[in-house]
């Protein structure tokens, strides 16, 4: 005679146990990992926490959203700047902007960080940086190399992103000269800069983390005024995301992510993206996104001949990303192939 | 925060922690309120999953239903905070009647996120849906949860039946044009690994899920589940020494706090503790916190955000 309890007494006592579950509750309520009567986790809930005055709230609220000094210097007034993102050891196109930019009339070039990273020899964009006279400032890759850090603090979760994000990170720790990462060490993380009558906060990430993604579809027209406020400026510049966006906020303020002139914007084209600010009509800034069209194939071939993963490769050919794809919120993931 | 004994101990009566002073107590600051979640379905669902930290069910009120007249005033605070996003919660969001509504209210002023169990992920709703994510300016995410890749795995966890009411909810999504992103609890230890991950990856592309996305979240042993495999032990405390040298900017509770009928709470998990409780208002609750509640173990050691 068999020991196994009968198939239909379990099925039985699962299902008496499930609806038992479903009717656990009635007047009670869980708190942790016990039940209570429901009138005592109530009675405990009224008398828990703060009770402000009104006067008090908009006190707390204010002191909590209290501007910061930063004492960095403003530099220009320029009447036209160009700005651009992430290099992402893109030299060909680094070059590209150099003329591009000055074709335009730029009087200063700035460089938002994260000079490395993806593409191939990463030194080849430091004499250009410092030969063409481009104002740079620290990107969480010149962060992480100048201290010794073993990944690009982006942190990603995804086994996938994170396994191309090591080999790119590695690679351009192992091709960037003790030099090289001492020099990215003295960058400074923010600068300001005048154009026009609009001074503007220049940052990697954004202006309390290197490595914050302000993405358009992310960042809420509230929170940028409050950024903006606390960091008393006229408008803040950043990278970081790899996607170019601009905001007028009714305040007047700009915000503009400047993309990168590192790889292609998951747009499905080559080119790559800059902004180029003026001075407008009624002391407002005038902002352009840039197209740059630069030899994207001499940067494949360099890729494929250091041993790049093939999916950086066909990033740059298509104009579509392959890898990062982790930190794009729903609507910029939908707007990419991948 | 004043803190006689410790949140744990006072739902213990005295227990695990014992002895131990408040003072030995880390306290976290809030940094900036950038994640603004909502208790919207309060602990009401149309599941009673077996690892559901706060044991919701059809029955279960000790949080009840917010209404979008419930919502507003605090979006109306979250503007003046700077919020970043917005998450909504429960239970089950979409058996709250104004969940739509706050949702349109909400994505006029950030990017929101709802974590639903799929069930009422019918084609009419997800095609609501899409039009409220395409009206917007910012983005809409729909969190499915999924606990197995197959039946077998799934529905002892989630009830009878639910595995392919899920997929088909998800189904219905992509079709939609919306993308969900699929959360996976660490129930089933393979969960998480990556033969486990490639398989909820190749399952939700066979189900139409073009550009597929997974959250994986370890289990807090609070509610259901801590019947189901056990609760926390004394020793799974922090202790101020567990600082990390660059702080405590990993815990979720140093951005973020949570909305429920009944006031405004530390974060997500501890809604079911009255001591994880802070005040009325979002301005009542931008103080320090104590990380004396075991479940705060759990978030420094495992890394968890509950956010995506």
């Amino acid at each position: 005679m068999s020991n196994r309890i009968p198939e239909d007494h379990q099925a039985k006592t699962a299902k008496a146990s499930r609806k038992a579950k479903l009717t656990a509750h009635r007047g009670l309520a869980t708190w942790g990992e016990k039940l209570v009567p429901l009138g005592e986790f109530r009675r405990a809930v009224d008398g828990a926490g703060r009770r402000l005055s009104d006067a008090q709230r908009d006190a707390a609220i204010e002191r909590f959203t209290a501007p910061v000094g930063d004492g960095v210097p403003v530099e220009g007034p320029y009447r036209r700047v160009a700005v651009c993102g992430g290099v992402y050891a893109n030299a060909y196109a680094l070059e590209a902007l150099l003329d591009d930019a000055r074709r335009r009339g730029a009087e200063a070039i700035y460089c938002l960080g994260d000079l490395g990273g993806f593409g191939p020899q990463p030194e080849r964009v430091w004499p250009l940086l410092v030969n063409g006279g481009v104002r740079t400032i620290q990107g969480n890759y010149e962060a992480s190399l100048a201290s010794g850090r073993d990944d690009c603090n982006c942190g990603y979760a995804d086994p996938r992103d994170n396994h191309y994000a090591a080999i790119s990170y590695r690679y351009t720790a192992q091709h960037s000269s003790p030099a090289f990462k001492a020099w990215m060490g003295e960058l400074p993380e923010r600068r300001r800069i005048r154009v026009g009558e609009r001074e503007l906060l220049l940052v990697h990430g954004s202006p309390r983390r290197i490595n914050e993604f302000l993405f358009a579809s992310t960042s809420p027209v509230d929170f940028l005024e409050l950024l903006v406020a606390q960091n008393r400026c006229h408008g803040i510049l950043c990278t970081h995301t790899g996607l170019h966006w601009h905001r007028r906020l009714p305040s007047g303020a700009d915000v503009i992510n400047a993309g990168v002139i590192g790889r292609p914007a998951n747009d499905g084209r080559t080119a790559v993206w800059y902004a180029m600010l003026g001075c407008g009509t009624d002391g407002t800034l005038e902002v352009e996104h840039v197209p740059l069209s630069y030899d994207h194939q001499a940067l494949a071939r360099d890729m494929r001949r250091e041993g790049l993963p093939e999916p950086f490769v066909e990033t740059v050919l298509t104009g579509w990303w392959t890898t990062c794809l982790e930190i794009l919120p729903a609507r910029e993931r939908a707007a990419g192939r991948f | 925060m004043a803190v006689s004994k410790t949140l744990h101990q006072a739902a213990r009566d005295g227990g695990a922690a014992a002895g131990e002073s408040a003072r030995d107590v880390p306290k976290v600051e809030l940094r900036a309120l950038d994640t603004l979640w909502f208790q919207v379905a309060g602990t009401v669902c149309n599941l009673a999953c077996s690892h559901c930290f706060i044991s919701c069910s059809p029955t279960n009120r000790t949080h009840e239903h917010m209404r979008l007249a419930d919502v507003l005033p605090y979006l109306e605070e979250a503007r003046r905070l700077g919020v970043k996003e917005y998450y909504f919660t429960g239970g089950e969001p979409f058996l709250n009647p104004d969940m739509e509504a706050i949702l349109e209210a909400t994505l006029k002023q950030g990017p929101a996120t709802v974590l639903t169990n799929g069930l009422l992920l019918d084609d009419g709703r997800c095609s609501r849906l899409a039009a409220l994510a395409a009206g917007s300016d910012y983005s809409l995410d729909l969190r499915v949860s999924l606990d197995g890749y197959d039946a077998a795995t799934n529905d002892p966890i989630r009830g009878e039946g639910t595995f392919e009411r899920i997929l088909q909810g998800i189904e219905n999504l992509a079709a939609a044009g919306l993308n969900p992103v699929v959360t996976v609890t660490e129930v089933h230890a393979g969960n998480a690994t990556a033969e486990g991950r490639r398989r909820f990856l190749d399952l939700l592309r066979a189900h139409g899920v073009a550009q597929p996305r997974l959250k994986m979240l370890p289990l807090f042993q609070l509610g259901a589940e801590a019947e189901r495999s056990g609760a926390y032990e004394s020793w799974q405390q922090l202790r101020r020494g567990d600082a990390p040298p660059e702080g405590w900017d990993h815990l979720q509770c140093t951005t973020c706090r949570m909305v429920t009928d009944q006031g405004v709470w530390v974060c997500p998990i501890l809604v079911n503790e009255p001591g994880g409780k802070m005040g009325q208002r979002l301005a009542d609750s931008l103080g320090d916190f104590p990380l004396d509640h075991p479940a705060c173990w759990t978030c420094h050691v495992y890394g968890v955000s509950c956010k995506t």
